[in-house]
């Protein structure tokens, strides 16, 4: 039996209390959801289970119980503490999916401090844009990326402590301190930030179409909504060994890396290892993963090395699959029943929403290729993009719009109010997808109403991919955009027009992919370049971004009555 | 020529994906994408590094995670586009 049982009853008579009540939110004055990850899960019985399982990529296991879990992350809470950060101070962490991660996020969220966790392929610009934009005041590393943060840590008068881990002795800077976890005292008690419903919890960067990337503020009573939903759609149940394979440097990787499961008190599992279908499988078969959240990128690849591969191994311990990030294909859909036995339940949600806001359910009808339906407590519809009223008719594209008030909706842009007050129109939250609802009620994802990429996953935004471009020494000017990839939704085309004295030649065209890649990071790097005589431009000199995308989509073109050239 | 190559790619590996002062040893058996040396986005760059440096175009069905996790592994795929003498 599935938690959420009938869809449509709980539809009905939905209240986020009910979330409230069974993780008795609130209780002694405690807000804090570092509490609820941790203290709370101990104090209900359950300190000697597993929380964590982790294994490395050369196979190396190391296993952590929920008191493991609440003693090391008051370690971190108590270290950051002694350095004298100021509640509401942003903390970054910016290392692999090591434990210390996913612990030191808890750790950070006790002490009363905003965490900020940042993907650590994350190149040294875009590194420093965000922590630049967050005014950063101390960053958690590994020595493995610390040279990232050295190239910018003079730019960067606020980031006052830099600390790092795994350094085993080798010779520091000013500004960086050592900090090992296993050797640090142990803390039994922590005095832990009590927080409030409103109290800021987790800054995540996301990509936007123009300007600098943007800082999503939540809160702590998040929570209420990380947990129903962890509870309802990923169906996580006492006895479950869930694996979800994204990284906390973005959204899924901590409202559903560590909130979600963490606070239902489950054992996840983490694989700090890159894409590799045999390794996979393998870790699946070996820890018994009975919950599974990947993304459809990664069901794809696995589709790419064929069934054959998947009878090699025992995955019978699976029972349910989900996915996140990009629309599914109903053949990814299709494909899952057939060689696991299992369909992938499509979810939908963002950065801004923090929580799961449209999904298929277990024991509901999935339609392949659908987005599935709100999650209750969760008002949806597609708006009008003129007057952003509701359509009502089957099948008509819109935009899809939520109605503000859920638990885990973004507070604020960091420091960027203007953007913020841009998401909602008419009384609806605008997500900036379009979609269109069939006559049950399902959505139908479309594309984005904008010009940002969605590569794997991961939203990249043109501007700050051009903003780089501009810095080859070679590139006068230049527009990304996203063009149509098999595997990953879509990947970065550039098109790039030389400066006198450069011409076009294999060697540039990988000089400027490695030049991104090391700059942004691996996702914002094109994976073509087209060198062009010039850009196609409005009357008032703005690159013409959508023209290109549609040229690269095989859409139609539309009005050019506005063009400069052509 | 397959030692020449073996060092052509182990140089472009330490030079594109690890950090200057990174101490990493690189051999011609150690995993780069299950690793994380290079994932799989940055797969495209040393793939395009390969077709540009032998003029080939390795199709995408052939370009695979496995395929290109170890320099062994990307040299057994490059011998279907080169001849690649084993002295």
């Amino acid at each position: 039996m599935s938690n959420i049982g009938s869809y449509e009853e709980r539809y009905k008579n939905f209240d986020w209390k009910l979330s409230e009540q069974e993780l008795e939110y609130g209780k002694y004055g405690m807000y804090n959801i570092g509490y609820y990850c941790s203290d709370r899960i101990c104090e209900l019985g359950l300190g000697n289970k597993l929380g964590l399982v982790w294994q490395g990529f050369s196979g190396e296991v190391r296993h952590f119980t929920y008191d493991d879990i609440r003693i090391n992350s008051n370690k971190f809470a108590h270290f950051l503490t002694t350095l004298g950060i100021k509640k509401g101070e942003r903390v970054c962490i910016f290392m692999d999916r090591i434990p210390e991660l996913y612990i030191s996020f808890i750790g950070i969220l006790k002490a009363g401090f905003i965490v900020q966790p940042l993907f650590s392929a994350f190149g040294e610009e875009a590194l420093f844009t965000r922590l630049d934009d967050a005014k950063t005041t101390a960053i958690l590393t590994t020595r493995k990326h610390l040279s990232k943060v050295r190239k910018i840590k003079s730019q960067l008068p606020e980031l006052k402590y830099i600390i790092v881990l795994q350094n085993e002795g080798k010779p520091l800077e000013e500004r960086e301190i050592e900090f090992n976890m296993d050797d640090y005292q142990r803390i039994d008690k922590f005095d832990i930030h009590p927080a409030d419903r409103e109290y800021p919890s987790v800054l995540h960067y996301t990509s936007g179409t123009t300007g600098k990337p943007k800082g999503a503020l939540h809160v702590h009573s998040s929570i209420i909504a990380q947990y129903i939903t962890a509870k309802w759609v990923l169906d996580l149940q006492s006895d479950d060994i869930y694996w979800c394979t994204a990284d906390p440097g973005w959204v899924t990787g901590t409202s559903y890396g560590i909130i979600g499961p963490w606070s239902n008190g489950v054992t996840q599992v983490v694989y700090d290892i890159g894409f590799n279908t045999e390794k996979w499988y393998a870790f699946i078969e070996k820890h018994k993963v009975t919950v599974w959240y990947t993304a459809p990128t990664a069901i794809r690849l696995l589709m790419k090395e064929g069934e054959e591969i998947v009878k090699k191994y025992n995955l019978k311990s699976l029972r349910h699959l989900i996915s996140v990030g990009e629309p599914l294909n109903a053949e990814a859909v299709i494909w899952s029943e057939k060689v696991f036995g299992l369909p992938f339940h499509d979810s939908y949600w963002q950065t801004e929403t923090g929580a799961i806001v449209i999904s298929n359910y277990p024991g509901m009808k999935i339609k392949p290729g659908s987005m599935g339906k709100a999650f209750p407590g969760i008002v949806a519809t597609v708006v009008d993009p003129r007057k952003y009223e509701p359509i009502n008719a089957p099948g008509s594209i819109g935009l899809i719009a939520l109605k503000p008030g859920w638990p885990s909706m973004m507070r604020a842009y960091w420091n960027n109010k203007e953007t913020y007050d841009k998401k909602f129109n008419n009384g609806w939250y605008i997500c900036g997808d379009r979609a269109y609802l069939d006559n049950e009620g399902y959505f139908w994802f479309v594309g984005r109403d904008d010009d940002v990429i969605n590569t794997a996953g991961h939203l990249v935004g043109p501007f700050e991919i051009e903003s780089a471009l501009l810095e080859h020494p070679a590139v006068a000017e230049s527009a990304a955009v996203g063009k149509p990839d098999p595997v990953n939704m879509e990947v970065v085309k550039a098109f790039v027009a030389l400066k006198p004295g450069y011409k076009p030649s294999n060697e540039l065209e990988l000089d400027i992919m490695n030049f991104i890649r090391k700059k942004l990071s691996p996702l914002a790097m094109p994976q073509e370049i087209e060198f062009v005589e010039s850009l196609p431009k409005t009357r008032s000199g703005k690159i013409m971004r959508r023209l290109l995308r549609a040229r690269e989509w095989g859409e139609e073109i539309g009005d050019t009555s506005t063009l400069e050239n052509d | 020529m397959a030692e020449d190559l073996k060092k052509l790619i182990i140089d472009y590996v330490k030079k594109e994906y690890l950090d200057e002062d990174s101490d990493q040893e690189i051999t011609e058996n150690t995993p780069l994408i299950s690793s994380g040396i290079v994932d799989s986005f940055s797969m495209v760059s040393l793939k395009t590094f390969l077709e540009k440096k032998f003029n080939i175009k390795i199709p995408d069905e052939k370009a695979t995670t496995e395929a290109f996790d170890t320099v062994n592994n990307i040299i057994k795929l490059l011998g279907e586009f080169v001849k690649i003498d084993d002295k």
